[in-house]
């Protein structure tokens, strides 16, 4: 069993401008085998939440804390976090000139499990792993997202989830652009992991399409860099209906 | 000695071909083909002083020092600054390889210079027959200070690679210039890879002698700390259905390091049906350098297949050091991914798989990283 644990978590991006504030008292608790929904309009900081928990070093983390199982995940490294067990999929996935997707999924399984999985076991691993994601297998030998179609980002940060196997992932608008049959081979992708692993979800998405086929047990309302509602499946549905006008609205 | 008239003078193309170092005034640093070079630091290199002559170990046959006024080595070859012509003019002896007609030659050839000074004259020819093939690799590990030619001949339908590799300490100062000469349906690879060093220049040039020729001139160049570096290629199209491909790529890190790359393609009138590409890319590791990087076209005919240039200058991107870190993998893993991935279009035109990884490992010292692979 594993938990990562938010609590009061304020954050801001340097700007040209000066100093913004992004995240605005962000508390929340992803456990093992649960999947939590993150819904929330264009700009209210879910990409920001994600990244904050990864650790990129755009952003300062002003106040609050984050932790996985109790240890201080604030305190770690970027790599260090993923060692020990966070996942972001992205929602924006970064182009790696001149590094093959086989090249970075080894170095990248080398040092999460902490030493070179064998050359043919791994060979196997890789290609099965593809396949189910219907991922041509000639992806292996191109570079790290460089010239990828968007869908063909998202199955490549999916595969990139089902080989690392960590206790908790997040995964940011991992449905936008996806055609519906691209969709439903992504569900099935993060679905397969989460059986095999009864890891922790932090879904983030905008739409309620996806919750159709990764059933989320928890929806949180994200506005304003804060969760503003939190329910169960039912809230997405009314969000779908009536949309995040209610919200702005208590906001002002 | 004989001579060859020179071809029409253009904006792109040298004024001058002589051997007479006297031809060529002392370089001040205003003219624009010194205008970025330290001048003032390699002022010894105008004249012609009491240097001594590189030779070089090898286990190949094709190799012979011969001296430099052996009746062999190219006289159509004529330098085209004062640099190259003092060089021409001050060194006594030659390295020759010489690859006879039809003869193809499996295993590279490499020529390891040797000196016996601190300051040296370099004179290398590479003459391959017609339907010859080779690899030559020139390395130089010394760290000495040279100024030099490269001389490639290649006869019809001939195909050479040539790899030379300059890895030396900051005082060094080398100045090289390249000529290559591409006979009919000729291909030529060349390969310059710099590192280090305090001075660098490097005046690649290569023309066509018939048509069909194709050359690609390929360059990866690295600089760390107060160091300078500079790669100034000509390519001079002067006759029907050639090729040219330029791609050179050069990191940088630390206060006070300044690369210069400048890629002028002449296209004449008579170079119709030609296709030609030239690409300069350069990635800072850090604040401090500075890379310089002016690509130039002059077509003198509209009927060409193809020509262009792109040139870029970059920081490098903490994104893709993100990106992988977060799956798990040290940043200093990361950084080594990314440069050797910002170079591996470059190098993988190494066929010998020793040669490249060792072409890696040097880049990779030279950058500080150790090793994870
Ligand atoms: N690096 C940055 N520099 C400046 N502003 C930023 C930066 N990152 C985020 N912001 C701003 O913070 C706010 C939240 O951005 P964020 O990307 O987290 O939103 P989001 O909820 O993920 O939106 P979307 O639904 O469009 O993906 C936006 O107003 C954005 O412009
Ligand atoms: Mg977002």
């Amino acid at each position: 069993m594993s938990s990562l644990v938010i609590t009061d978590l304020h954050a801001s991006v340097i700007t040209d401008a000066g100093e913004s504030e992004i995240l605005r008292g962000v508390s929340l608790t992803v456990e093992s085998g649960t999947t939590n929904a993150i819904m929330g309009p264009n700009g209210s900081g879910k990409s920001t939440l994600a990244y904050v928990i990864a650790g990129h070093p755009k952003y300062t983390v002003t106040s609050g804390s984050i932790t996985l199982d109790g240890a201080d995940v604030l305190a770690m490294s970027v790599d260090e976090r993923a060692r020990a067990g966070l996942f972001l999929a992205m929602q924006y996935p970064v182009e790696i000139p001149g590094v093959s997707v086989s090249n970075f999924l080894r170095t990248s399984v080398t040092a999460l499990r902490g030493e070179a999985p064998k050359l043919r076991t791994w060979t196997k691993e890789m290609k099965d792993s593809m396949a189910d994601l219907q991922m041509d297998p000639s992806f292996a030998a191109r570079n790290v997202n460089e010239g990828f179609s968007g869908g063909e980002k998202k199955r490549h940060e999916i595969l990139q989830l089902g080989l690392m196997q960590p206790k908790i992932a997040v995964l940011d608008e991992t449905d936008s652009g996806l055609d519906v049959d691209a969709l439903k081979v992504v569900s099935e992708g993060v679905n397969r992991f989460k059986e095999a692993t009864d890891a922790g979800v932090l879904l983030i998405t905008h739409y309620t399409r996806i919750l159709r086929y990764i059933k989320p047990d928890v929806v949180h309302v994200f506005v304003d860099g804060r969760i503003v509602e939190t329910g169960g499946p039912e809230l997405a549905d009314s969000l779908e209906s009536e949309g995040y006008e209610r919200f702005a609205a208590a906001k002002a | 000695m004989s001579s060859v008239a020179a071809p029409p003078a253009t904006d792109l193309a040298p004024r001058i071909y002589s051997r007479n170092v006297d031809d060529f005034a002392i370089p001040l640093g205003r003219e624009e083909e010194w205008r970025f070079t330290p001048i003032s630091k390699i002022k010894d290199f105008f004249d012609v002083q009491d240097w001594a002559s590189i030779g070089c170990e090898t286990g190949s046959p094709f190799v012979e020092i011969v001296s430099i006024d052996d009746p062999r080595l190219n006289d159509s070859w004529l330098p085209t600054d004062r640099a190259s012509a003092v060089a021409r003019e001050g060194a006594s002896q030659a390295v020759l390889v010489s690859i006879p007609t039809e003869t193809e030659v499996a295993e590279p050839i490499v020529l390891q210079l040797t000196s016996t000074m601190l300051n040296n004259y370099a004179h290398i020819e590479v003459q391959t027959g017609a339907f010859a093939r080779a690899q030559v690799v020139i390395v130089h590990d010394s760290n000495v200070n040279v100024s030099g030619s490269i001389v490639a001949q290649l006869g019809d339908q001939s195909q050479l690679t040539l790899l030379s590799v300059i890895d030396a300490e900051e005082p060094v100062r080398q100045h090289w210039h390249w000529a290559s000469q591409l006979g009919r349906d000729a291909e030529f690879l060349g390969l310059s890879v710099s590192l280090g060093g305090g001075i660098i220049r490097t005046v690649p040039h290569i023309t066509y002698t018939a048509p069909g020729g194709s050359a690609q001139m390929l360059g990866a160049f690295l600089l760390t700390g107060q160091q300078f570096q500079e790669h100034r290629i000509l390519v001079d199209h002067s006759e029907p259905n050639c090729t040219s491909n330029v791609v050179y790529k050069g990191a940088l890190s630390g206060e006070g390091a300044h690369s210069v790359w400048v890629g002028d393609v002449l296209v004449r009138r008579e170079a119709t049906g030609i296709e030609t590409y030239e690409l300069n890319r350069n990635l800072l590791l850090d604040e401090g350098p500075r890379a310089d990087s002016v690509p130039n076209l002059e077509l003198e005919t509209g009927d060409v297949l193809s020509a262009g240039h792109a040139s870029a200058t970059g920081r490098f991107d903490d994104e893709q050091l993100f990106y992988l870190q977060s799956r798990g993998i040290p940043e200093s893993v990361a950084r080594h991914l990314v440069v050797r991935g910002f170079f591996v279009d470059v190098l993988a035109k190494v066929n010998d798989e020793v040669l490249r990884n060792n072409l890696m490992k040097r880049i990779e010292a030279r950058l500080g990283m150790v090793d994870h692979a």
